[in-house]
């Protein structure tokens, strides 16, 4: 049961020959990204200021780390897990189900967090005990 | 005797049934649900712990200083372990991914070797978690939490390279150990049926004399300042938190206290990796089946690897989870 495989990435950009090379190609990759998460969390303290000024309620920074979390996660999931060569209804079946409930939730409870934390440092909350 | 199966005259149309709309087995899409279901969870314990750190984003512990140790190395090497531990689940991802592609070729030899070096990756990864948690439990410095639960830390000023930093001293290297009449309840003493935790290695007036006699230590709070590093008392200040505030002297983490600061911290890191280190370690004995069913050739009479392509599902999703976890509790 030879199957068909995709052989594109980053929108045809670039395109291998195999399926094997795919892979090895996805790893590598997958390897950069991290190498640059994990170089970034080590000097973060040293980084230009612009990389902690808050945008949306977050640093900079953490914005990137997000961003980068969710490429590799698009990669895994495409290639690996071979998402990319099912059906578009399986895969819309199975990716928005999980993004629309993840959003939602995410978004509630961290709301909900800052609100408390504003709570406790401008309500008279006496926490330094 | 044609008349028991009705002809609709829908045959070969769209609604006439034996469509595959999807165009993917049962078990494959029933795992693509589990794992939709399973990411609803793990969403779920990490939103909640984003929950607890924006309710205390002022004092949360930084993980930088948390995460510092190497095994075989001594010093101070944040995040390197657990990129380590991220490659090593990245590569088994590899091999995992290469030895479907293997089964989609019919190509037994080569499924088996794939599927062992994944196995092995795992057991990797398996092991450098239950190291990770070793390491944390035992804990560094040692501290000081206070009655309202926060977390006093010790350290002084030292220049290096002329510039003057902040080094964190441990609890033992500063106290002055006196004579204390407070011993260890046992059952064999007074009630028998009535025993108590270990009691803490050194009582706070132990720590508070020590910090008297060394006038180059300094209490640090948990509160971050505007350079996103941890409060530093004065001396005065630091002796009187100390004394005012001082409860109890805690060593390393468990689910009630944590020397790194919130105990919070603690719980969830505990109950995240671990319910992520669960997952790693049944599919690594899921695989471990697979392996064998592998070599003494069910899916080789089968014709048809997609056993492994299923459980391959299932790694990759695992590999996923951690890529998040990964941001959350030590970059982020």
């Amino acid at each position: 049961m030879a199957q068909e495989h995709k052989l594109e990435i980053f929108r045809g950009l670039v395109k291998f020959k195999s399926n094997i090379t795919k892979i090895w190609g996805v790893l590598v990759f997958l390897t950069v990204i991290t190498a640059v998460e994990v170089v970034l969390g080590i000097y973060k303290a040293e980084l230009p200021q612009i990389f902690r000024d808050a945008i949306l309620g977050m640093k900079a920074i953490n914005w990137i780390f997000i961003i980068l979390t969710l490429v590799k996660a698009y990669y895994i999931t495409w290639d690996f897990m071979h998402m990319r060569d099912e059906t578009k209804a399986l895969r819309r079946m199975v990716v928005w189900t999980a993004v629309f409930l993840i959003c939602y939730l995410v978004f509630i409870l961290l709301q909900e967090a800052g609100y408390i934390e504003g709570v406790y440092t401008n309500g008279f909350v006496k926490k330094d005990f | 005797m044609n008349t028991t199966v009705a002809t609709t005259g829908t045959e070969g149309k769209i609604w006439g049934g034996g469509n595959q709309p999807l165009k993917a087995s049962y078990g494959k899409m029933m795992m693509w649900f589990f794992i939709v279901s399973d990411a609803l969870t793990f969403s779920a314990f990490l939103a909640a712990y984003g929950f607890s750190r924006f309710k205390f984003i002022d004092s949360w512990p930084i993980a930088d200083e948390v995460f510092t140790h190497v095994p075989f190395f001594h010093g101070n090497y944040p995040m390197i372990y657990v990129a380590f531990m991220t490659f090593v689940l990245i590569m088994s991802s590899v091999t995992m991914v290469l030895a479907v592609d293997a089964g989609h070729h019919l190509n037994k030899k080569k499924v088996t070797w794939y599927m062992f070096l994944t196995v092995i990756g795992g057991v990797i990864f398996v092991s450098s978690q239950a190291w990770e948690w070793k390491t944390f439990i035992k804990g560094e410095y040692g501290a000081v939490q206070t009655k309202g639960g926060n977390i006093l830390q010790f350290g002084e000023y030292v220049t290096e390279n002329g510039e003057e930093k902040f080094k964190r001293v441990a609890i033992a290297d500063f106290v002055k150990v006196g004579h204390s009449d407070r011993v260890q309840h046992e059952s064999k003493n007074g009630i028998w049926y009535e025993t108590e935790g270990t009691l803490p290695e050194y009582s706070v007036d132990e720590v508070y004399n020590g910090l008297v006699a060394n006038e180059n230590v300094f209490v640090r709070n948990q509160i971050i300042n505007e350079d996103g590093e941890k409060t530093v008392l004065s001396r005065s200040e630091s002796l009187k938190q100390l004394k005012a505030n001082g409860k109890l002297v805690v060593h390393g983490a468990n689910l009630k206290v944590n020397e790194y600061g919130s105990p919070l911290f603690a719980d969830f890191f505990f109950f995240i990796t671990g319910f992520h280190g669960f997952h790693v370690f049944s599919g690594v004995v899921i695989n471990i089946i697979i392996f064998f069913n592998v070599i003494i050739g069910t899916y080789e009479r089968r014709k048809n690897y997609e056993m492994v392509e299923k459980v391959g599902l299932y790694w990759h999703f695992v590999d996923l989870v951690w890529v998040f976890v990964f941001t959350f509790f030590y970059l982020v």
